[in-house]
């Protein structure tokens, strides 16, 4: 019953439409660039004069050495110098400082005994771009300041690891979300924006340029019209999801380490999820503005909720039960497990079946609520 | 003009919300007529036409458009049905060769390419064929959208208020194709406010509030509402139509050029009143046959418009 001309028919008359739309193409692409611009700035600058905390409970040549190289550097600005942990802890929680850098006790004589004093960074990891940045410039700082010192120890305590431990405390932010995750998490950011809402345009315009009325007069069915608009659209995706990719490999130096299938599979699945989001939000809109505030209301929790802004795990409960209805939840864990961690579909499917069924669902929905009257 | 009627539908009701737009309304209208549907706006023209082709559902009532249910087989009826809207509802952002093209595959039709070119060359739009259709002018427009609603070769055609805001000149030519569909066998369902257009109709529904209040051929309706009529020239219009308006019998008076025409269903009353002015100077009285228009007059100001409902409703 279903007729491929029907199909084709929307298909092709939606096809010249966008072509004929030249500023709402142009939006299509500019999204992507302008996103991976504004992200990829904060991404790529190195970061530099953040303001730190040293907090001393030992001195001698090593400690001061050590001082002397952190002022030197231009990634931290040493603004305070405490005593005590309760001092060194406040200026963290309150944001005065993003590090704090704490010289343990007995640390100058542990050092030379080679009994690996610690040196703790504690960061402010909740600005996780910044803070990744200093923490490995912490460790390199450290390594050049003690190395006068080192060509005077023993020999036994020059051959292999350092005499002296650098340990990390990201707080704030236990995932440690650094620029890898972000370009990734930008893909299923931007795709949610854009594929959601040129669909929930769809029916609406048709609406109200009044050839919803000649469409319907037609013999096409729902599922026609549903099929042959949406799928212009994902070449529209493809193409930003290619330019974001091919930023983040040339630009971003972002490695991609999972299989090329697999990532192909989730990214078209969620683009199509997107789209049936959008379709679904265009059959109860009335207005192309209400379609618009619709979409900005899907917007929200999809930044928010779903571990692009911040981590899942740390979120409450009620926000990680929400999460999970949010395509873009799943996509992101999927596509940072592909892209980061080169994990197969079997390694996925915890997600995969997930956002699948979310497809079904709202696909169901919007064919349901499609009106074939005007009523 | 035998066989089964070509829309058969009876106590067809539609309401939005608790107004009543379309109130039990039975239409029959037989094959390869041009029949008219006139009556004031919101009256439930648009209504009733959308019910006939299965886009909006009828709370009540029941019937058969081209043997098929109105209620529950719309898919049929529209494959066999040429809608023509009120509002021109082609894509304008797509050009006139896109919009044939686009509407032949979605009924499905064989050979589009052939179609449409036979379709733009009998537009005599040969050589415009690329030109957005938002860029046509009202009468290209609309005859762009009643060469769509014949794509198909539907054997009902729906025209709902066609030629608004269209020049006479293309108006008499819209009526020329009609009138030769309606040769080939085609039936036309029309609604209309024009009076050159009415006179085309075979036969005439005048609806208001949503009820019908006359159904007949159009020749007969004069007569059937049984109205005289006085024509009146020459002499002071302006005192005339002052001492005429409300007179005894007059329940109708229309200006037409330098004439005053005067109708009323009371011949008696109607010629006392008339007698009384034949004596002043210079006016000439005339005994006149009522037509078709002094009959819409009568039914019009005989029945508000309804604009609280809506005609777009």
């Amino acid at each position: 019953m279903i007729s491929f001309s029907r199909i084709a028919a929307v298909f092709i008359k939606e096809m010249v439409q966008m072509r004929r739309d030249r500023p709402t193409f142009a939006i299509m692409i500019m999204v992507p660039v302008m996103q991976l611009a504004l992200f990829g700035f904060a991404i790529n600058t190195d970061p530099r004069h953040l303001p730190a905390a040293v907090e001393l409970r030992d001195d001698g040549p090593l400690t001061r050495s050590l001082l002397a190289s952190l002022k030197q550097s231009t990634y931290v600005e040493i603004t305070r110098i405490v005593y005590s942990d309760a001092e060194g802890e406040e200026l963290l929680r309150s944001g005065d400082v993003n590090f704090l850098i704490v010289i343990p006790e007995n640390f100058e004589t542990d050092f030379v005994r080679g009994a690996q004093p610690e040196i703790l960074i504690a960061a402010d990891a909740s600005d996780p771009v910044a803070a990744s940045g200093v923490i490995g410039a912490l460790n390199e700082i450290a390594r050049t300041a003690f190395a006068p010192e080192l060509e005077r120890l023993p020999a036994r305590l020059r051959g292999g690891a350092p005499p002296y431990n650098v340990v990390i405390h990201r707080q704030y932010n236990p995932e440690g979300v650094t620029a890898y995750n972000i370009v990734p998490g930008l893909l299923g950011v931007i795709l949610t924006m854009t594929m959601t809402m040129i669909t929930s345009i769809a029916l609406t315009r048709e609406r109200e340029r009044g050839t919803y009325e000649a469409l319907l007069s037609t013999p096409v069915r729902p599922l026609e019209i549903m099929v042959g608009k949406t799928t212009p659209y994902i070449i529209v995706g493809a193409i930003q999801a290619a330019i974001i990719l091919l930023a983040s490999r040339f630009v971003f130096h972002i490695p991609f380490m999972g299989g090329v299938g697999a990532f192909l599979l989730v990214i078209s699945i969620f683009i199509l999820t997107n789209l049936m989001l959008g379709y679904l939000i265009s059959t109860v809109a009335r207005t192309q503005m209400q379609a618009m505030q619709m979409t900005f209301f899907v917007f929200l929790p999809s930044i928010l909720l779903s571990g692009f802004m911040f981590p899942f795990q740390a979120m409450p409960a009620w926000a990680r039960t929400i999460g999970e209805a949010i395509p873009n939840t799943h996509f992101l864990r999927m596509i940072r497990e592909i892209m980061l961690k080169g994990a197969g579909l079997a390694d996925i499917k915890g997600d995969l079946v997930p956002l699948v069924l979310i497809l079904l669902v709202l696909a169901g929905i919007a064919l349901l609520r499609f009106q074939r009257t005007l009523d | 003009m035998n066989g089964e009627p070509v829309i058969d539908v009876r106590g067809l009701t539609k309401r939005f919300g608790d107004k009543t737009v379309v109130d039990h309304f039975d239409l029959k209208v037989p094959r390869g007529s041009i029949y008219g549907f006139l009556g004031p706006n919101g009256s439930g023209k648009t209504t009733t036409i959308r019910m006939v082709c299965g886009l909006l559902k009828p709370d009540e009532g029941e019937g058969t458009c081209l043997g098929y249910d109105v209620l529950n087989e719309s898919m049929k009826i529209k494959n066999k049905v040429g809608y023509m809207t009120q509002r021109f509802s082609l894509y304008e952002d797509l050009s006139i060769r896109e919009n044939l093209e686009f509407f032949a595959r979605l009924y499905g039709l064989g050979h589009v390419r052939q179609r449409v070119d036979d379709a733009i060359a009998s537009l005599g739009l040969e050589g415009r064929s690329k030109q957005l259709s938002g860029s046509l002018s009202g009468g290209w427009k609309q005859r762009l959208a009643l060469a769509v609603s014949m794509m198909h070769n539907p054997q009902l055609l729906l025209l709902d208020e066609p030629t608004a805001g269209v020049d006479p000149k293309a108006r008499r030519d819209f009526w020329d194709t009609i009138r030769e569909y309606s040769r080939q066998g085609v039936t036309t369902l029309v609604s209309t406010h024009y009076m050159d257009e009415a006179v085309q109709c075979d036969r005439i529904a005048y609806i208001a509030y949503g009820k019908k209040l006359l159904d007949a051929p159009t020749a007969e309706i004069p007569g059937r509402l049984g109205l005289h009529a006085f024509k009146l020239d020459n002499g002071d219009l302006e005192k005339l139509t002052a001492e005429l308006r409300g007179a005894d019998g007059v329940e109708i008076l229309a200006r037409f050029g330098a004439s005053i025409h005067v109708c009323g269903k009371d011949r008696e009353k109607l010629a006392a009143t008339v007698d009384r002015i034949r004596g002043e100077p210079g006016v000439r009285v005339t005994e006149i046959e009522a037509g078709l228009e002094e009959a819409f007059i009568y039914l019009m100001a005989n029945s508000d418009d309804n604009f609280s409902v809506g005609d777009a409703a």
